[in-house]
């Protein structure tokens, strides 16, 4: 049953949020020990909040459009009184005192919450190998990654264990493990959705969206949260939207480029061969298809590995064993921090402080930090101009299919170069989203990426929703 | 690789800038693979975009401000009852040894 | 002249020799606004320990800073009250670690502030160059338990969070104050300009004007800078003048005993008068700025800025050019004073109901120290004027006034009540004339030209009248006889 069925089903009576919810947690008991998609499942909670929402509907009352739709939520999102926990020792335990924007969104519309799903440490990793608390398999094939940094989201909805997830995207943490999952996987506009609550990596990259098992339930989802807020100063003020009221209007006469710089090197053959076929399916359905070329984008992987760090660095240093979370003791505050910070972050996280913290330090700033913000105006100028002539952009979300576990953990730059096609849109703050479109060689699951502009989410579905059913 | 772009030195001076403290191991391993990054990165050296301006923020939108009316406090209790140590109401930190920088 | 007149002995002393005394001041002020720089939580002063907080101020994983409105309007207020240019401004984190600052980074403007390129006029006239006064929020409140309290010989610390996040405008004077004196007018004028646009209440013994003073010495006559040292914890004009003056013999000295002075962070005591070292300035921390990705630029409106120009209201400086006009030739100390005291509206209403300026000003400065109390300027303009006809005393004006302080009403009425009924010349001339007739010793050695013995006069007639008598007019009389 898909998210929207759910609703509808529960909103009519058809069928109660109780018996939704025991479905998926069964689901979970069967083999979330395999897939480890969780670091906690809040099963009493979420049974007594789909009872009040059961009782709302006897009482006549409207329970929301989402009413009884379970949803994983990426560790990384505060939920006032449960642990949220980065997938970092040194958040290990920490109990929000307040919930974040999505999450109260979600509540009001009636969603019901399965649990904190697994992630890269503070969203720092492509493959959900760098948690704290053990890495998240494939449902699919336990043997492969499902990507990340989000990769414990995907796996939710790929696994069944929620028709819907929520991750966070910085540099493809959402588009890359959805691909890799098998799922629909949403990176909406900067400032579409407010960050308040997000806990940040790198605060002008971050975007929270859904994670579907299709096109029509990530389009009613980013309807409830696509919804500003004025606790985020870079909230895009006032305009939520609705993507899913022109979901069925097609690509007709719609001006589509395949991204040339991100088709090309170093893309799988067997993954390339499906953006093909994607692009063929959109054709036969009345888009006008061309070559679209953004030169600059090749150079989106570099200046991503200098501006995201650089915010981590400063967005980390409150890691300190002050106020809440891991304190390991010292003689001093600064010894305490130290101890605190060396014990509580992975290999991972440090290493990105260290690279942040270098490309702002005095003497580096404008070689690092300041030219990769003047590559990032680059990348932009170069998109604008393209948007002059097309309505979307089409390209391969990741490069490959799901890798197999520890693959690529020794090997920091082979893990970076997962994110080389995802990358460009966090910088320009973009729309884009990965659809399911086929298996590779493998057998594995292939996405599609669909770039738009920004606010440009509902071309963007319409696009997708024609994929979809390509597939039949 | 090309010449090396970060030294030992230098990475042990960053890391203790991050309040970091690295085993041998660890500083030689990271020195290694910071380098190879910041080699990997140095290919924007060559663009020549001296005369664009920073993106700082991918929105190009004005600013907008809050109005200054009192909302809501935190509960006390609520917020130490997460802290590491806590006495008479205040969070308690070892010895801070001298003013900030 | 001002109550806080420095009583330092040799005040001013460097600049009268071979020496000169450089100082320019770092100023922090916490603006007036109901809520924090970038969150809900109120702005205010003391309260329960980390009572006055939220996610943002606690620099909780996941909050966000949104500017606060009312905080920008103040800075453009204090902006325009110092002259300054206000430009688009960018916020910049400034990273540092240490257990006070919830972020372990300042929210701060940097290459980019709100206001810059300002003056300020002092009482004197001169202008003092203003570079910057940019938005910045405060820190936390950190005590030290144990070690006497001592930072670096506590036990322990305490953190205290409800000042975190307070807005504060930081203003940046260039070097170009000369002694001791022009620091301290520097920041009674920057106060009074701070309160008088209602930015602040400049209250230094609350915290809500902090002062940083850079002090160098060099040879009157060199145009070079000498190395300076940043002096903290001056916590009222009066230790500002002492640290000043103090800070600056100790780098003659150094430097006349042939040591050179090292830049330092150093920290005024009260209780022995001295600056101690804290830090040497020599290892620069790295800060690492760069902008501040969770708020966008601050690019105020022409219009905006032009509507808040138009409510400013009168600053201390017009003021005292007002008060100075309307009662030439009064003594600028007294017209500065009055301002500071906002008391000049009472002086000017005075003088336009026909009171005499000096006596109004006098009256203002010397006699209502504790503020007018009930005293309406109809009453001091009548005061004066029945001082000038002779009607009362000095001394029975004062009692007067203290009576119109106390209670209102007319200076008639309270002359009465105190029993000050003024004589009339006739009676004055007949006691005089007995007076002379029964002490004509004293008489003839006044008339040889012996002055003191008016005073022997004036004290006969007081002793008769009980002080009823108008000393001028007795005077007057003496001379008119002895002729
Ligand atoms: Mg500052
Ligand atoms: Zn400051």
């Amino acid at each position: 049953m898909t998210a929207v069925e759910i609703a509808a089903a529960v909103r009519s009576g058809q069928r109660s949020a109780r018996s939704v919810i025991d479905e998926r947690l069964s689901a979970i008991d069967g083999s979330e020990a395999e897939v480890h998609a969780f670091n906690l499942v809040t099963a009493d909670q979420a049974r007594a909040r789909a009872d009040e929402i059961d009782a709302a509907v006897a009482a006549g009352k409207d329970p929301g459009p989402l009413a009884g739709v379970p949803v994983a939520l990426k560790d990384n999102l505060c939920t006032r009184g449960v642990p949220t926990t980065c997938s970092s020792r040194i958040l290990e335990g920490w109990k929000p005192p307040y919930d974040a924007h999505v999450v109260e969104l979600l509540r009001e519309a009636g969603a019901v919450f399965v649990g904190k799903t697994n992630m890269d440490e503070f969203a720092m990793g492509s493959s959900t190998e760098n948690s704290a608390f053990g890495a998240t398999r494939n449902p699919l094939d336990p043997s492969r990654v499902p990507g990340g940094s989000s990769g414990g989201s995907a796996a939710a909805v790929a696994a069944g264990f929620a028709p819907v997830a929520l991750g966070s995207d910085t540099g493809g943490s959402i588009r890359q493990p959805a691909a890799l999952c098998g799922v629909v996987g949403v990176k909406p506009t900067y400032g579409r959705v407010s960050r308040y609550g997000l806990v940040a990596f790198a605060s002008s990259l971050d975007q929270i969206g859904p994670f579907t098992t299709n096109v029509a339930d990530a389009a009613a989802v980013l309807d409830v949260i696509g919804f500003p807020d004025h606790r985020d100063h870079t909230s895009r003020l006032p305009d939520p939207i609705s993507a899913s009221d022109t979901l069925d209007d097609g690509v007709d006469g719609l001006r589509v480029g395949v991204l040339a710089e991100l088709s090309g090197d170093g893309i799988a053959p067997d993954v390339a061969a499906r953006v093909q076929a994607a692009v063929r399916a959109l054709e036969s359905a009345g888009a006008r298809v061309a070559e679209a070329s953004v030169p600059s984008a090749v150079y989106g992987l570099s200046a991503y590995y200098l501006i995201a760090p650089a915010e981590a660095s400063s967005n980390l240093a409150r890691y300190d064993g002050v106020r809440y979370g891991l304190r390991v003791d010292g003689a001093s505050t600064p010894d305490m921090n130290t101890a605190t910070r060396s014990a509580g972050f992975g290999d991972e996280v440090k290493r990105r402080i260290m690279i942040g913290t270098y490309a702002l330090s005095a003497g580096y700033y404008d070689a690092y930090y300041g030219k990769a913000q003047k590559v990032r105006t680059l990348i932009i100028d170069d998109f604008a101009s393209v948007w002059e002539r097309f309505d979307l952009l089409v390209s391969p979300t990741s490069p490959t299919t799901a890798f197999s576990l520890g693959e690529r953990t020794a090997d920091p730059m082979a893990m970076y170069m997962s994110d080389v096609c995802t990358v460009p849109v966090n910088l320009t703050g973009q729309a884009a989203m990965s659809v399911p479109y086929g298996v590779g060689d493998d057998g594995l699951p292939v996405g599609v990426q669909i770039l738009a502009p920004a606010l440009g989410e509902p071309v963007m579905f319409r696009a997708a929703a024609v994929l979809e059913a390509s597939l039949g | 690789m090309g010449q090396q772009r970060i030294t030992r030195a230098e990475c042990a001076h960053v890391a203790a800038l991050a309040r970091l403290e690295l085993t041998d191991e660890e500083l030689d391993r990271f020195t290694g693979q910071l380098d190879e990054l910041l080699d990997h990165v140095a290919e924007v050296e060559a663009l020549n975009i001296d005369h664009l301006a920073p993106t700082m923020h991918p929105l190009r939108i004005g600013n907008w401000l809050r109005p200054d009316q009192v909302g809501e406090v935190l509960d006390r209790d609520e917020v130490l009852a997460q802290a590491p140590l806590v006495e008479n109401g205040q969070f308690k930190v070892p010895p801070v040894l001298g003013e900030a920088p | 002249m001002s109550a806080d007149t420095l009583d330092i002995p040799g005040l001013g002393a460097p600049s009268d020799t071979e020496w000169e005394t450089v100082v320019g001041l770092e100023v922090h002020a916490e603006l007036a606004t109901d809520t924090k720089l970038f969150s809900a939580s109120p702005n205010q002063f003391g309260g329960e320990p980390n009572t006055h907080i939220d996610p943002v101020s606690l620099g909780l994983p996941g909050s966000l800073p949104v500017l606060n409105e009312k905080a920008v309007e103040l800075a453009i207020r204090v902006g325009l009250a110092l002259n300054c240019r206000i430009q688009p401004s960018v916020f910049a984190r400034k990273n540092y670690f240490y257990p006070d600052m919830p972020k372990d980074f300042q929210i701060s403007q940097y290459d980019q502030p709100i206001n810059v390129e300002g003056w300020l006029e002092l009482p004197s006239g001169k202008r003092v160059g203003i570079e910057r006064a940019h938005l910045e929020e405060d820190t936390g409140k950190t005590v030290h338990i144990g070690g006497g309290g001592r930072i670096h010989e506590a036990g322990y610390s305490l953190v205290d969070y409800n000042r975190a996040g307070v807005p504060l405008i930081e203003i940046v004077g260039r070097p170009e104050l000369r002694s001791a004196e022009e620091a301290r007018q520097y920041v009674a004028e920057l106060r009074a300009i701070l309160v008088a646009v209602g930015a602040s209440d400049g209250k230094m013994e609350e915290g809500s004007l902090r002062v940083d003073c850079n002090v160098s010495v060099r040879p009157v006559g060199s145009d070079r800078l000498g190395t300076r040292c940043e002096i903290k914890n001056v916590n009222s004009l009066r230790s500002l003048g002492r640290a000043v003056e103090y800070e600056a013999r100790r780098q003659i000295d150094q430097l006349t005993g042939g040591q050179p002075v090292e830049q330092q962070t150093r920290h005024w005591n009260e209780d022995d008068g001295r600056t101690h070292a804290l830090r040497s300035k020599e290892e620069d921390y790295d800060y690492r700025y760069f902008p501040e990705p969770d708020l966008l630029p601050l690019d105020p409106s022409p219009e905006w800025v032009e509507r808040i120009r138009q409510v400013l209201p009168p600053l201390p400086r017009d003021r005292r050019l007002r008060l100075a006009d309307s009662a030439p030739p009064v003594d600028v100390d007294h017209i500065a004073l009055a301002v500071e005291r906002s008391m000049d509206d009472l002086a000017l209403a005075a003088i336009s109901q026909g009171g005499a300026p000096e006596r109004v000003m006098t009256h203002v400065v010397h006699n209502l120290a504790d503020g007018p109390g009930q005293l309406a300027s109809e009453a001091l303009a009548e005061l004066v004027q029945m001082e000038e006809a002779g009607e009362l005393t000095a001394t029975q004006a004062k009692k007067v006034l203290a009576v119109l302080v106390e209670a209102g009403g007319s200076p008639q009425d309270a002359a009465q009540s105190l029993g000050f009924e003024a004589m009339d010349t006739g009676e004055l001339e007949a006691l005089v004339d007995r007076l002379i007739a029964e002490h004509p010793d004293e008489w003839s050695r006044f008339c040889e030209g012996d002055n003191k013995l008016t005073g022997f006069f004036v004290g006969q007639v007081m002793k008769a009248t009980q002080g009823r008598a108008d000393g001028k007019a007795v005077t007057q009389l003496l001379n008119s006889r002895r002729s």
